[in-house]
């Protein structure tokens, strides 16, 4: 069957089986190799894709329900050469390790952000909740997440109020939030 | 990673669309909405079809939570998240919300849908419990739009196995509304995400200080879930204590009927079963008086 | 010996550092954040086929037949092998990594659920899952042993047929320690006390299954494997004696690896089924297995029944420490140890005390379950070894009615007894309890936290502190003692300076995501001045790095990373003699600081790094009887391992009524010595306790009694979530090690084997008021609410 669909801003039509899984088609058919697989029941979350805005698990979404809808990957999260505040975070904050979960990971918190652009760390672990990391323990992928929020509420204070001092958040000197490492 | 055997796919653009093909691939074909029950077991071979039909398409048509003056309907491709999110269920029955925070995940609850769950009719899913408790209706959609509503009772025919036919779809639950309601959800589970260990549901609808009914849903504790009678009977009419919730507690440890499994040992079930009976009583009376 | 003690890392000391060691932010993270990490299951070769294995559906049968004429005849079928086919070209069965054989292909019969019974390879994975189901097997099945106390018993069925005389399932004896003055001790002792412990089957169960991808070119007869292995160097060995291909025709090629954890030390059928499948059809050849089949056949770790015994004054001197295991290896024995170490490092289990004997018996048994017996972060059975000490010394606190953390700091090991050797042989090269243990203490408000508890106690809330205080043993070898099958446990490294002043180092050892491209640069950085951003590490290609052991059992920092360091150290030899030339002075005349050496008494003169690099390779003289180049190479063989230490304290609370296990707080103060990144260890120390919170509360392979693993998915097979853990508190002491070139130890390990008996011991504590003692892993509600009502079980 055909099947036509957005990806990363991108329409793309291929000839599929009906029983391809979105995963694989992004995978082995379009060389999308940023979203991984880590299991077959859709408990570790490694292969999180947007679909419409939404993170879903794309082991578990055919690629003929993905057709007419708009799939966003990790490919798709950066600007050009300019990272996602998100994954900006992950770096700052050691949210990776050996980096498997860490698209998934990363999809799922900028859909939180997106929804949510001050969100507590229980919060945000229950957003992850579906989502297995082995490396880190967590606690480095919440403060990634904080990171981020903190930076995007200070470069939205920095446009709104350009002459008064903002509260939102310090900037250090090394030019990082310093609330999400504190 | 494992793949399912192949099949033939159908986007169903209505429900009576959904329907037709139904009823021209009969037992072959299998409705797909959220997957997340189906494309695992088909992936593990388990299940196998030669037709998967989505109907993801009809969420507008099937994804809704109306309020009315006698009842709350929901619509069957509704979202867990959805579900979750819902003011209106959060002010009608708080007990929707309490059971989607602990259904597998949010990204599984950006997905699966009330009406997939309920027609797996997995013995240990929370929403049949929570349905249950209410004492809600299901609505079945077959050729030519005939429609049939059966309880809960009815439509759980028996584990993995509901009274919706090959040509039918599930399209709607109807949950009463009666003044004075309070309701809650607990669940025991390993670790978060995972099935019940053990889950109960509760509801009061109280008069004055007195219990004018009351109910409770139960899950992961025998082939089915099911209200039990015996309970709403011994809390009718009588004011809220917690010598009532124990005895409500005691009727559900001995009317259940769990297994040994790596959840737990049947003994710690009938135990759960208790307590959390005790609790979700307790708090449903909590909010039936605030 | 200078301990210092600090109870967190200044988080921005780092990042201003432009040389050297601090935190600095990880090279590699880029490539993952933006999806360009590059794992096995990303290799695309043209004409590439997909590998799927067929899995015996039972615990113990004997092979009827095999009928692949269906498969075959599939769609997109290029060809379907089973153990007959195999065993004409005598590769049926391979070498385990503890001296024994496993079958690559089942011949003869199938020993557990899961193991390997025929292979399709088609051109593309969904066909080639497809076929599966088209073969048929005849199995007629045989009594399994799955409970390892039956595996001895006269008529147990006989697992290892295939071995010439074996009549029984045994697997081997080891002991270790004075039996005789052990008994003396225990004779004489005011208190002993005695528990039965079993640390149940656990799984690594990395985020990425293993896998490979083979290219064999039979025109210059040179095989590519891309694959999912720790070890790469000692893969490419064994695959050399295996399959006979000369070892220099073999590149194994180990990209980014998602997570390890041991799980990717031994080597699998698949990887030889990939490599034969390969060589038969000509074609490149991709295995990835799902996870079902990693949880059912791949390495597991610990599966050990122990009886811990302790002796004791009535004040609490620990006078003396027994134990009897049963180890249940599976049904071949794969451990990933020094072939010398049949029970890993276990003999480490006197722990951080000062005792006067100990002595262990162990035996080990076949059984119808997976092969293994693998690290999963355990550094070679320490973590079964710190969790039998840690557990009995908590029981002996029980029956002595003394606080845990005093009965601990009471027998401690004390600073000018290191270099320490233990009741067991092993020479603990330096340590500073006391210090490590106050600072945790002090961290927790261990006293506010007990006066709490008295409180909680007193109205009928759990709450539990538990404490585990560990000693580590890691860094293999010496070569002399230690070797994996003949190759002695060494590391090599080279450094090149490119003429420009840049940098590459060469590894032996491999990242599953410890930052090794980071942590190298910093380990070289601080030695020769280039920053590390000018350094590139490269590692994990057996081609193109120097021979060495891989990564496991902590060994990266403790063996390569001395290695990295000592070749920098020749490599700024060699340059301080170019640099005394350009300036004209006698290399004595030299003082070096970091990146430039300048002449004594007379500051002004200087060369950096980089001038030296360029003359190196430029048209000026090099002083006389020195090459051009600025480059070396060595191989770094440890005199001793290396012995961390941690304190760790865990808070939980109990549901009374559900038996639910919150883990509320916990403090890890870890002492590895030398710090190089904190950031990087940090991470390691919260990966590991989180591991631990999965061990000691829901993680378990567990098998019914016909051997079917309940464990096949991560559906069963629970690992924790966000929601399990709490904000880990870290700390750290340093205690630099005496004989590492710059006093690092591994990190890797400790907190996955410091926090189970931790966690177990908060719980245990929490449920005093019931008169609990003990209760085994997995602390699942169910199982504690067992204990709650002094029923608790062991789990098998």
């Amino acid at each position: 069957m055909q099947v036509t669909m957005t990806v990363n801003d991108v329409e793309v039509t291929r000839e599929i089986e009906a029983r391809l899984l979105l995963v694989h088609f992004l995978r082995d058919v379009l060389g999308l190799t940023g979203t991984h697989w880590g299991c077959d029941t859709s408990n570790c979350g490694t292969c999180v894709v947007w679909m419409d805005g939404e993170p879903v698990k794309s082991c578990t979404v055919l690629a003929a329900m993905a057709g007419g809808h708009q799939v966003r990957t990790v490919e798709g999260l950066a600007k050009g050469a300019e990272l996602d505040p998100i994954q900006q975070g992950f770096m700052q904050c050691h949210g990776l390790q050996c980096g498997f979960c860490t698209p998934g990971m990363m999809m799922t918190a900028r859909a939180l952000l997106d929804r949510n652009p001050d969100p507590s760390e229980t919060e945000i672990r229950e957003a992850i909740s579906g989502q297995i990391c082995r490396c880190t323990g967590y606690a480095t992928i919440v403060r990634s997440v904080r990171w981020a929020a903190v930076a995007e509420a200070q470069a939205a204070a920095q446009v709104t109020e350009t002459t008064e001092s903002t509260e939102a958040g310090e900037i250090d000197n090394a030019g990082q939030p310093a609330e999400a490492v504190a | 990673m494992q793949v399912p055997a192949p099949f033939e796919y159908e986007r169903a653009t209505s429900v009576d669309h959904a329907i037709s093909l139904l009823e021209r691939l009969g037992g072959t074909a299998r409705l797909i909405a959220g997957g997340h029950s189906l494309l695992p077991m088909m992936k593990l071979r388990l299940a196998n079809f030669d037709y998967l039909i989505d109907i993801n398409d009809l969420h507008a048509e099937l994804g809704y939570v109306e309020t009315g003056p006698d009842e709350v309907r929901i619509g069957a491709l509704t979202r867990h998240r959805e579900l979750l999110e819902s003011p209106v269920l959060a002010a009608a029955f708080p007990i929707f919300a309490d059971a989607e925070r602990v259904i597998a995940d949010p990204v599984v609850r950006n997905r699966g849908t009330l009406g997939g769950s309920l027609c797996q009719a997995d013995p240990s899913e929370d929403l049949s419990a929570v349905c249950t408790t209410l004492d809600a209706r299901c609505v079945i959609r077959g050729p030519g739009g005939a429609e049939r509503v059966v309880s809960m009772e009815e439509f759980h025919v028996g584990p993995y196995e509901t009274a919706v036919a090959d040509d039918e779809i599930l399209v709607e639950i109807r949950v009463p509304v009666r003044p004075g309601c309070g309701s809650a959800y607990a669940k025991v589970e390993r670790r978060a995400g995972d099935w019940a260990v053990v889950s109960a549901g509760a509801a009061v609808w109280l008069d004055g200080g007195a219990i004018v009914d009351a109910r409770v849903g139960l899950a992961a504790v025998g082939p089915n879930t099911t209200g039990i009678p015996e309970i709403s009977a011994a809390l009718r009419g009588q004011e809220p204590s917690e010598g009532l919730y124990e005895q409500a507690g005691a009727i559900a440890a001995r009317s259940c009927d769990p297994v040994t499994d790596q959840r737990g040992s049947a003994e710690y079930k009938r135990h759960l079963a208790a307590e959390l009976t005790r609790r979700t009583l307790r708090r449903a009376v909590e909010r039936a008086r605030s | 010996m200078t301990t210092v003690h600090e109870r967190v890392d200044t988080f921005h000391d780092n990042d201003q550092k432009p040389v050297g060691y601090g935190r600095m932010l990880r090279k590699e993270d880029p490539r993952f954040l933006r999806g360009r990490g590059r794992y096995v299951d990303d290799v695309q070769l043209p004409g590439m086929l997909h590998l799927a294995i067929l899995r015996s559906p039972v615990a113990h049968a004997r092979i009827v037949s095999i009928d692949t004429s269906a498969a075959e005849a599939s769609p997109g079928v290029r060809a379907v092998v089973t153990g007959a086919a195999l065993a004409q070209q005598n590769l049926a069965w391979m070498p385990t990594l503890s001296n024994d054989v496993q079958a690559v292909l089942a011949t003869d019969k199938v020993r557990f659920q899961g193991q390997e019974v025929a292979f399709v390879v088609a051109e593309d994975r969904y066909a080639a899952r497809d076929a599966l189901e088209l073969i048929e097997v005849e199995y007629d099945v045989l009594d399994p042993v799955i409970d390892a106390r039956r595996a001895l018993e006269p008529d147990a069925p006989l697992i290892r047929d295939d071995l010439d005389g074996k009549t029984n399932n045994h697997c081997f004896d080891w002991e270790t320690g004075d039996e005789a003055a052990t008994e003396a001790v225990f004779a004489r002792a005011d208190v002993v006390v005695s528990q039965d412990l079993v640390y149940p089957r656990v799984h690594p169960a990395p985020m990425e299954t293993c896998g490979a991808v083979a290219d064999y070119d039979a025109v210059d007869g040179k095989l590519r494997l891309w694959s999912t292995t720790q070890a790469p160097h000692a893969h490419r060995t064994l695959y050399a004696i295996v399959a006979g291909l000369p070892e220099h025709k073999i590149q194994v090629i180990a990209p980014d690896i998602g997570g390890g954890f041991g799980n990717k030390v031994p080597i699998y059928p698949g990887y030889v089924c990939a490599i034969v499948a390969s060589i038969v059809t000509g074609k490149p050849v991709k295995w990835m297995e799902d996870r079902s089949e990693n949880l059912i056949s791949t390495g597991f770790a610990r599966d050990y029944i122990m009886r811990g015994e302790i002796a004791a004054t009535r004040d609490g001197r620990i006078l003396g420490i027994r134990t009897n295991v049963l180890a249940d290896h599976g049904a071949f024995n794969g451990t990933a140890a020094p072939v010398k170490y049949p029970a890993g490092f276990f003999g480490v289990f006197t722990g951080s005390y000062d005792i006067e004997a100990a002595y262990c018996k162990m035996t080990a048994v076949y059984t119808n379950k997976a092969p293994g017996g693998v690290a999963y972060a355990c550094s070679f059975r320490i973590t079964e070894a710190v969790y039998l000490v840690e557990r009995i010394v908590d029981c002996l606190a029980d029956e002595l009615g003394m606080d845990p953390a005093e009965l601990r700091l009471k027998n401690f090991i004390q600073p000018e007894q290191f270099p320490y050797t233990t009741k067991t042989g092993w020479v603990y090269d330096s340590g500073n309890y006391e210090p490590t243990m106050r600072l945790a203490m002090e961290m927790a408000g261990y006293d506010e936290l007990r006066r709490e508890q008295v409180e909680k106690r007193a109205r009928g809330e759990l709450m539990g502190i538990g404490i585990a205080f560990f000693t580590e043993a890691v860094g293999a070898g010496p070569r002399k003692d230690m070797d994996i099958l003949g190759l002695g446990m060494a590391d090599g490294c080279e450094l090149r300076v490119h003429p420009t002043g840049k940098a590459v180092v060469r590894l032996s050892v491999q990242s599953q995501g410890q930052g090794h491209e980071t942590t190298f640069a910093q380990i070289v950085a601080e030695e020769i001045g280039i920053p590390p951003a000018d350094i590139e590490v490269l590692h994990g290609d057996t081609d193109n790095t120097p021979f060495g052991l891989g990564t496991y059992g902590s060994r990266s920092t403790p063996v390569s990373g001395a290695a990295a360091a000592l070749v920098a150290r020749k490599v700024r030899d060699k340059a301080r003699i170019i640099a005394s030339g350009m300036l004209e002075v006698s290399v004595a005349d030299l003082e070096w600081e970091k990146g430039t050496f300048r002449v004594a008494g007379d500051p002004g003169r200087s060369v950096t790094i980089q001038d030296i690099a360029l003359r190196a390779h430029g048209a000026g003289d090099l002083p006389e009887g020195i090459e051009g180049g600025l480059e070396a190479q060595i191989c770094y063989n440890p005199s001793n391992l290396t012995y961390p230490h941690g304190a760790y304290i865990c808070v939980v609370d109990v549901d009374p009524g559900t038996a639910q296990v919150k883990v509320r707080r916990f403090i890890a103060v870890d002492d590895c010595g030398t710090r190089i990144n904190p950031m990087i260890i940090e991470g390691q120390v919260h990966g590991g306790l989180t591991d631990g919170v999965g061990m000691a509360l829901m993680e378990m392979i567990a098998f019914d009694e016909d051997g079917n693993c309940l464990g096949a998915s991560l559906m069963d097979y629970l690992i924790p979530t966000s929601l399990e853990v709490p904000d880990w508190e870290t700390g750290f002491t340093v205690t630099p090690s005496p004989h590492h070139p710059i006093g690092a130890k591994g990190v890797g390990e400790s907190a996955t084997v410091g926090s189970p008996p931790a966690i177990v011991n908060a719980v245990i504590d929490a449920l005093k008021p019931f008169g609990v003692r003990h209760a085994d892993m997995p602390l699942t509600p169910s199982r504690v609410w067992d204990a709650m009502r002094g029923q608790a079980r062991p789990p098998i």
